[in-house]
């Protein structure tokens, strides 16, 4: 049984058909990053994922539990699912160990003093163990988004989703955010990753997917390989794009 | 105007006590009240967000004084035998926690909805992310407008006077109509309010210049 599974799955913004027939398989400690251009769906892929937005029709199963199923209790898979956010999203009432600890306790229903211990972990996990007592104001882009990695890792996800993680940060912050979401990836997190990482997508994706206009255009095993060769017209074009840029 | 408290001092404070009870059991109803319906004006639920809106909308477009007439002269005809004081009191609470929705609403719509959506993705329900993360937060955004809704409230409480309520304004207009001695009543009365408005209004300040310190240092 695959860990997360798209079966024909279409989702519509009022009119918009913003995902259009979505077909994905993703196993147990896979990493999988999508690429596209501006508006192609990715962001709204990811958050069908942890139940963000619903999806209109078909299939969404996270464990074998479909999420477009309203039997299905959200809260629960959920709990299974952590997601990183472009603009980090930290908790900002609260410190650095707070943000780390108040799903653990809320959720989990951990005490203090574990939820804090693990937090620890954590915190030297990312790098960051001095800060356990700062605010998110007085962090760096790059400290934040490694705080809220940790902070996904305090509810020990099955899968962590990644939207554009290094999008919104200075160039020499994005390098310490890699290195800390490769070290997730080499302990077998599932992880799926929107960037515009290329070097990223390569070294450590699994799997490279393309999307746009709301379709899954490419879908390869051979990351390398595809960005040698890519089959589509659009991804072609994508990549001359970006790969110019970079 | 010295003479005037000397004379009625006794009728005044009694007004003073009787706008301050008033003014007190009506901002903590209205707040209550208005928080419950501004979590319906965002609630996910449909129905819910409907019946806030109508709400807000009927009690903050009638005025106040028709609110309370309506609580003084038909409630109890038909309902229940209530007194001045508290059909105005009870007048007072609807139509400011029709404002106080309005404010709270905003203040947590101001939190940004990325706060929201972490709280969710780390497994919290809800409600359990209005109360750790939200609400927390919210409140800072709403204390100033707040504010200013329950100074409003104290001097809308006046209201009582039109109902036999025994407030400050009743008393002033009592002892205005029998001293004819209207510019020292009203200026005592004035005075009276002032005792209570005041500190309420320093008091935000301070809480606005504490804050927006506690920001600067960060
Ligand atoms: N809440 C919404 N309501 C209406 N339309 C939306 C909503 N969210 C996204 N869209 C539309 O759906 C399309 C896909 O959006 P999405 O954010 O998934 O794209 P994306 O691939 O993540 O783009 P980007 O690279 O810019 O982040 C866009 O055209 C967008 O305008
Ligand atoms: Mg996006």
């Amino acid at each position: 049984m695959s860990m997360i599974e798209f079966n024909n799955v279409e989702k519509y913004y009022g009119k918009f058909h913003a995902l259009k027939n979505i077909n994905l398989k993703i196993d147990q400690g896979e990493v999988v990053t999508i690429i596209g251009p501006s508006g192609s769906g990715k962001s709204t892929l990811l958050r069908c994922i942890n139940g963000l937005e619903t999806v209109t029709s078909g299939q969404l199963l996270i464990n074998g539990y479909d999420l477009a199923d309203k039997k299905t209790d959200m809260n629960k898979t959920r709990k299974n699912v952590g997601m990183v956010f472009q603009h980090f999203n930290l908790y900002a009432n609260k410190t650095v160990m707070q943000n780390i600890t108040l799903g653990p306790q809320v959720v989990l229903k951990q005490s203090k003093a574990q939820s804090e211990e693990e937090a620890h972990k954590l915190l030297e996990l990312v790098g960051l163990n001095e800060k356990a007592n700062s605010f998110p104001d007085q962090l760096s882009g790059g400290q934040q988004q490694r705080i809220a990695i940790a902070r996904s890792l305090a509810m020990k996800p099955k899968a962590l989703l990644f939207d554009e993680p290094t999008s919104a940060l200075d160039p020499e912050m994005i390098g310490d955010v890699l290195n800390v979401m490769k070290t997730v990836a080499e302990q077998g997190m599932t992880m799926v990753v929107v960037t515009h990482e290329m070097g990223f997508a390569q070294e450590v994706g699994d799997r490279i997917v393309f999307m746009a206009d709301g379709s899954i255009l490419e879908d390869h095993s051979d990351v390398a390989g595809f960005f040698k060769q890519p089959n589509d017209e659009r991804a072609r074009v994508f990549l001359s794009k970006v790969i110019k840029h970079m | 105007m010295f003479d005037i408290f000397a004379n009625y001092g006794g009728q005044l404070w009694s007004g003073f006590g009787y706008t301050l009870l008033s003014s007190l059991y009506a901002l903590i109803g209205s707040l209550v009240v208005g928080t419950i319906f501004a979590l319906f004006e965002i609630s996910p639920n449909k129905v819910l967000r409907v019946i806030g809106h109508i709400y807000v909308e009927i009690f903050r477009n009638i005025p106040l004084l028709v609110i309370a007439m309506i609580f003084y002269i038909v409630v109890p005809q038909y309902i229940a035998k209530i007194d001045g004081f508290t059909a105005g009191t009870i007048g007072l609470t609807i139509y400011t926690s029709a404002f106080i929705a309005e404010t709270v609403r905003a203040g947590i719509e101001g939190v940004p909805v990325g706060q929201m959506e972490a709280a969710r993705s780390n497994g919290m329900s809800y409600g359990q992310s209005m109360i750790h993360i939200i609400m927390p937060q919210a409140i800072k955004i709403v204390v100033p407008p707040l504010g200013n809704q329950f100074i409003n409230l104290v001097k809308n409480s006046s209201v009582l006077a039109f109902l036999a309520g025994f407030d400050l304004m009743y008393q002033g207009n009592v002892i205005a109509s029998t001293t004819f001695r209207t510019t020292d009543t009203y200026f005592a009365v004035g005075l009276l309010y002032l005792i209570i408005t005041l500190p309420m209004s320093y008091g935000m300040r301070y809480l606005e210049k504490k804050w927006s310190a506690e920001r600067s240092e960060d």
